[in-house]
């Protein structure tokens, strides 16, 4: 009995384990296009979508975290809107929300490194 | 008679028609846009009502604006879909909610916190003449002190 309960344990930690190092398909596309056109010194692709009311899986809501040298001397508008610019195809195409946290490698060194997840969503998806 | 006109001229008058209206409600949208931003101090397209934001960020927004007690005009973008998809066109910004101060774009939920943690809020309202309530606050408290 116990032995069963700790196998299942153990799938489902390695399932989830999977889950987060794989990622799904738009989560890898930001990834790679973030990290090629920023040069980033500190990337995390973070899905929030299941924080939302969408199918399990989904892939449209997501946070980002980019530490780059590119940000150096643009204010935060300017450093949001080409972390838009590059990733304005998957915004067109079914990317909704994207929360984005940018920092220059000297900013992220003195922060405290704790990402805060979004707001909870309060049901206007969709609508 | 009837049906040739169903059939042949009216759909294609029809799409010619839609096609120009189309045009010319792009151009009034961002005409409207432009008047509502301009003629208020500060504005938030949101997505649903102050008094009951439909989305996290945009509650988050207003959350930042009950603080500072700012007084502002807000737009529900899911009750017109021809403002949801003509602000993005118009600031050129992907996401909802979206803040206009003295007819600028500001930013969304993200640029709105950081503004607000750092300090900024209070120095950008107050070059429009809105004095934040967190001033206020902090004022008062001196003066007691």
């Amino acid at each position: 009995m116990s032995l069963s309960f700790q196998h299942g344990r153990l799938i489902s930690d390695l399932v989830t384990r999977k889950m987060t190092s794989l990622g799904g398909v738009v989560a890898n596309a930001i990834k790679t296009k973030l990290e090629t056109a920023l040069q980033t010194k500190h990337l995390e692709v973070i899905n929030e979508s299941y924080m939302h009311n969408v199918p399990k899986g989904a892939e449209t809501h997501f946070k980002v975290v980019v530490v780059s040298d590119k940000f150096d001397g643009l204010p935060l508008i300017k450093r949001h809107r080409l972390v838009n610019d590059i990733l304005q195809e998957e915004l067109r195409s079914g990317v909704h929300a994207l929360s984005i946290v940018a920092k220059t490698p000297q900013q992220w060194d003195v922060s405290d490194k704790v990402i805060e997840s979004s707001p909870n969503c309060r049901g206007g998806f969709g609508k | 008679m009837n049906s040739l006109i169903r059939r042949g001229i009216y759909p294609l008058y029809c799409n010619t028609f839609k096609l120009s209206t189309r045009y010319f409600a792009d151009e009034a949208v961002k005409e409207k846009i432009d008047q509502i931003v301009k003629n208020n101090k500060v504005v938030v397209f949101m997505k649903g009502i102050p008094d009951a934001p439909r989305c996290g960020f945009s509650n988050a927004v207003v959350q930042i604006m009950r603080m500072h007690a700012v007084p502002y005009e807000s737009l529900d973008v899911l009750s017109d879909e021809n403002i949801r998809q003509g602000i993005k066109d118009y600031s050129n910004w992907p996401t909802i909610p979206q803040v206009f101060i003295n007819g600028e774009f500001v930013g969304g939920c993200d640029i709105m916190l950081q503004m607000h943690q750092s300090g900024e809020l209070v120095e950008e309202l107050k070059k429009v003449g809105i004095k934040s309530a967190l001033l206020t606050a902090e004022e008062s408290k001196k003066e007691g002190a």
